[in-house]
């Protein structure tokens, strides 16, 4: 997928302007974070939980490649086959040769972060096969040729509304000529075109929450049941993950399905899990002749060892941004690749390069709230701040902002000086108006002033001056 | 292929700063895969057996199942009657499994059934169950010549009969089961654990049952 993310401000300012994001948006805020509350309060051992979901990810990381060879080890003793890319285009590659090997016309494709990370389908396209996205959500965007806008929902920034305008356009051609209104009208409707589609697939494509080393199963989570018959109908199934979905048994996916579920949607357990290892067996009625695994890593080996490693613990669940006040503001689109919020914060400028999306790590508070919820304690704002230090060593910091910093570290450095300056400011801001508390406008602050009041001063002067008046 | 495999394999043991794992360091691992350790114990399905099945049922309801206790010889009359009250055809495809067959089918003249996987114009499916979870009220279907994975997904409604004696607590006592009937190494090819029917969030982040898979989903679990 083509980046955006170097126009983060002009994005932005589209989303802002978009009242259909911002009522889908609203919907958000009090959906899933609720919801995740509430789930977490009803399991007395979930933080307890989220520890070892922490540690069981560090342990896989820290033998990665121990747990890769066995898993691999498995899926071929079972007659499944690994493949391994190194980069995204060996990724397609393998894919779209398996693909053709098939002579497939269509695959049918259940949601996968790793594939549009590697812009899977306009390879697939270009070489003349079909992919059918059969994630509703997912299938939505694909329609309206729009890339996902969260990790889990894909379609979460469109209403209603917007959803039967696009199958009343793009269904018609099948017969379906009524413009619906009720939500389950829309989900049966979709249910009735897909499934002709998935009978008729002649390879399932499906990511992997988890790949277990154990067992060489690949563990995939869905409410729909979307992937199911994706990995079951066709008589090629293909797997697609990334290096770092890799754990080690059985018994650490059932603490990492503890915490996934209920930090992604607020359910107990999906409605979905399943666990596919090899090819179909000798006397099974159904399920696919060919199982393979395509294991991906475009940049995330270079990542361990280093001190922002722990980005690779990342399970996917999306409660990162379901709670960040930013993307709750703008929506996913705006980030500009595949991963938004938080995360996608903090793994875009890996993935794509500082350069192209350093504006990213910048917006955000620190608030701190997506460190809080992730379920494998992912420092996020520590991560953000990592990128921001990249980015000035780099000199890819803009001008104001740089002089800016250069001056409050001129000040910073010499505590006189900043003491006399600061109460002087004080004062001054004191002049213009303490008593309503807030500025309208402000000299040199416009572009703060423009959108939103600016908070007075408290009274009893600047924070040093309160902070010794304390302590005497 | 190799030369893929070797890049990304001696890059993360470049960035690990090690080579292949091996003596001690080894030895833990493999000690690790060969005795799993659990993580912490949730204490909600640490039950009784008797108390697990309500549990088990609890939550299945809560996740939009419906939920039938009954006697060994009342599973086919409880299927015919879940039918006629759903205003659903009386036929349905079964799974080909010994358990399913020793209930007394016969003594319903009305209902019909066929044995073997699920076509797309099935709307009924009949299935077994490997185990079932009461900690989230969730059946588990291990795969096999006695168990299509089709009857778990294509047809709109999903019969399940459960054994109250194959009602367990978590996950892990699932995976225990596996382990003794397949073998620690050889997973069936698909285990589908399944919570309630079909879903989706997908508009507007409102449920709506009967995304892909059955918008029903009916267990019968069988007193023995």
């Amino acid at each position: 997928m083509e980046s955006t993310a170097h126009d983060f401000k002009e994005n932005v300012d589209t989303a802002l302007a978009d009242p259909n994001l911002q009522d889908s948006l609203a919907k958000l805020k009090v959906g899933f974070s609720e919801r995740r509350r509430q789930a977490a309060e009803r399991l007395p051992e979930f933080e307890a939980l989220r520890d070892c979901a922490r540690d069981i990810k560090n342990h896989a990381l820290a033998n990665l490649d121990f747990y890769l060879e066995e898993f691999e080890r498995k899926v071929t003793a079972l007659g499944g086959h690994v493949h391994w890319a190194p980069t995204a285009e060996d990724a397609r590659r393998i894919i779209g040769e398996l693909c053709q090997s098939m002579g497939a016309r269509t695959v049918a494709k259940s949601k996968s972060m790793v594939a549009e990370e590697i812009a899977l389908n306009e390879h697939l396209e270009a070489l003349g096969i079909a992919p059918i996205e059969t994630d509703l959500g997912e299938y939505i965007i694909q329609l309206r040729h729009e890339p996902p806008s969260h990790i889990i929902a894909p379609a979460v920034h469109l209403t209603k509304d917007q959803v039967a305008d696009t199958f009343l356009e793009h269904h018609r051609k099948l017969g379906f000529t009524k413009r619906l209104t009720e939500r389950n009208d829309l989900v049966a409707e979709a249910r009735y075109v897909l499934r002709q589609k998935f009978l008729d697939a002649d390879v399932g494509l499906t990511g992997a929450n988890f790949l277990v080393a154990e067992t060489g199963s690949s563990l995939l989570v869905t409410n729909e049941g979307n992937a199911d018959l994706s990995n079951t109908l066709p008589r090629m199934h293909i797997v697609l993950a990334s290096v770092e979905k890799v754990i080690p048994t059985l018994e650490d996916a059932a603490v990492l399905l503890r915490v996934l579920a209920r930090s992604a949607t607020g359910q107990e357990s999906s409605a979905y899990t399943t666990l596919n290892t090899g090819p179909k067996r000798a006397g099974d009625l159904d399920g696919p002749e060919h199982y393979h695994v395509v294991i991906l890593d475009n940049g995330r080996s270079a990542v361990l060892g280093t001190e922002m490693q722990d980005m690779l613990r990342c399970i996917r669940c999306g409660a990162c941004m379901n709670h960040c006040p930013v993307y709750g503001a703008i929506g996913g689109h705006a980030y500009g690749w595949v991963y938004p919020g938080p995360i996608g914060a903090v793994l875009t400028p890996q993935l794509i390069g500082v350069e192209e999306a350093g504006n990213l790590p910048n917006a955000s508070t620190f608030c701190g709230r997506c460190e809080s919820v992730c379920p494998v304690r992912i420092p996020l704002p520590s991560l953000m701040r990592h990128w921001r230090e990249r980015e000035f060593e780099r000199h890819l910091t803009p001008r104001a902002v740089r002089q800016g910093l250069a001056l409050w570290s001129f000040m910073a450095r010499r505590p006189r000086l900043y003491r006399r300056l600061t109460t002087l400011a004080n004062r001054v801001l004191a002049l213009f108006g303490r008593a309503q508390g807030r500025y309208q406008t402000l000299p040199l602050a416009g572009g703060w002033t423009r959108f939103r009041d600016f908070p007075a001063p408290p009274p009893g002067g600047t924070f040093h001056a309160q902070w010794r008046g304390r302590r005497s | 292929m190799n030369e893929a495999r070797s890049q990304i394999l001696n890059g993360i043991r470049r960035s690990l700063q090690r080579g292949e794992l091996s003596g001690d360091a080894r030895a833990a691992v493999e000690a690790r895969l060969a005795r799993p350790p659990r993580g912490p114990a949730v204490a909600r399905a640490a039950l009784a057996q008797p108390e697990k099945v309500g549990l088990f049922c609890q939550w299945a309801e809560a996740n939009n199942a419906t939920v039938a206790r009954v006697a060994p010889a009342e599973v086919a009359a409880e299927v015919s009657a879940y039918l006629a009250r759903n205003n659903l055809p009386a036929e349905a495809v079964i799974a080909p499994s010994p358990q399913l067959a020793g209930y007394d089918w016969a003594s319903q003249k009305m209902l019909s059934l066929r044995q073997g996987r699920a076509e797309g114009s099935d709307h009924v499916s009949i299935t077994g169950a490997f185990a079932a979870i009461a900690e989230t009220g969730t059946v588990v279907m291990a795969s096999g010549p006695e168990h299509p994975v089709t009857l778990n997904l294509l047809p709109d409604t999903h019969i399940v009969v459960l054994r109250e004696s194959d009602i367990v607590g978590g996950y892990e006592e699932v995976w225990e089961r596996l382990r003794a009937r397949y073998g620690k190494d050889r997973m069936p090819r698909t285990v589908n654990t399944i919570t309630g029917p079909s879903r989706t969030g997908d508009i507007e982040q409102a449920m709506e049952l009967g995304a892909h898979g059955p918008r029903r989903m009916h267990v019968l679990v069988v007193r023995e």
